[in-house]
């Protein structure tokens, strides 16, 4: 059987994260605990192959540290409203699939951004279209459009955070051109409409 | 009085996190589709996971229990939303969900167009169930 050989800095976070396990479970982090584990992620990595997942190469810890502090408020503000949805609502509940089109095409942000999602508003993602990286969401308590709308902005300010956190850079250069004509358009409205 | 502070945060852990699997259980009941319901099976079951693992963590005061706590979120994490995925895919594509009530479907608009640009002298009427 021939197979590319996967370099090894594209497996190290996932070693990483094998090893962590290994040392979370047997609860000692001694170093020969660690190297040991650290071989029998090497093993399963190379033994029971699946295909790398492709990272962007960046990882941006200033963003990453707020964006679990705003995932962690978003899912309780999301439990709360199920909560209270369900209470109130109940069998009268007007939902909706709503498209949403994200601005990246990388597997992995398409990915982390549905896992977001499916926890954070109150979406989840039904359906996914890879070649437009489309994301089909069923959405809790959609009346009209502009509710929609909501979603659509949310989704797309969850993703843009996860591009800051771990797009690649050209993910990255087309968000900071977004931000820019966004910002030229409020100064040219000189904040009429907000 | 450190035990004292550090038992009545682990009662609000403990508490907050029933009322959310109470949440789950009550949307579970009263949501209309399956759908819907997905959404009670994921949010606030999270977030009830959680708040019983901080619990563990407080009352056990052991440093090395950590990592298996967070690595036991992360997993939760990271399944809840593909089984999900997978449920509600599935319950989309057979049909186990109520239409009408849906205020929008913009899967079903792609879905239907698709199917008519792969056959197109197939008559578009041809299914009934749609609206």
């Amino acid at each position: 059987m021939t197979r590319e050989r996967i370099p090894f800095i594209t497996e190290l976070p996932l070693i990483i994260w094998l090893v962590i396990v290994w040392g979370a479970l047997w609860q000692d982090f001694s170093p020969g605990n660690l190297i040991f584990g650290g071989l029998i992620a090497y093993a399963v990595a190379n033994l029971l192959y699946l295909p790398p997942v492709e990272l962007s190469g960046r990882f941006n810890v200033l963003y990453a540290v707020p964006f679990v502090g705003r995932f962690i408020y978003k899912l309780v503000v999301a439990s709360f409203e199920v909560f209270w949805l369900s209470l109130t609502r109940g069998p009268r509940l007007v939902n909706a699939v709503v498209a949403v089109q994200l601005r990246s095409q990388s597997d992995l942000l398409v990915t982390t951004t549905g896992h977001a999602l499916s926890l954070i508003p109150g979406s989840l993602v039904i359906e996914v279209d890879r070649s437009t990286s489309t994301l089909y969401l069923h959405c809790l308590n959609i009346e009209t459009p502009g509710d929609a709308a909501k979603i659509r902005s949310d989704v797309r300010a969850t993703e843009a955070w996860l591009i800051r956190i771990m797009g690649t850079r050209d993910d990255l250069a087309l968000l900071q051109t977004e931000d820019r004509f966004a910002q030229e358009n409020d100064n040219r409205e000189g904040g009429v409409s907000k | 009085m450190n035990d004292t502070v550090i038992d009545v945060l682990t009662a609000i852990c403990l508490l907050g996190g029933a009322l959310m699997s109470v949440a789950a259980g009550v949307g579970l009941l009263r949501f209309p589709d399956l759908l819907a319901r997905m959404h009670a099976a994921t949010k606030p079951q999270v977030l009830g996971l959680l708040l019983f693992l901080l619990a563990i963590g407080l009352q056990m005061r052991s440093w090395v229990l950590v990592p298996v706590l967070m690595v036991c979120w992360i997993f939760m994490l990271l399944t809840v939303p593909v089984s999900a995925h997978m449920v509600g895919r599935a319950g989309y594509r057979t049909k186990h969900m109520r239409r009408d009530l849906l205020s929008m479907d913009e899967l079903d608009e792609v879905v239907e167009k698709a199917a008519n640009k792969r056959a197109p002298d197939r008559n578009p009427t041809e299914r009934p169930d749609e609206t």
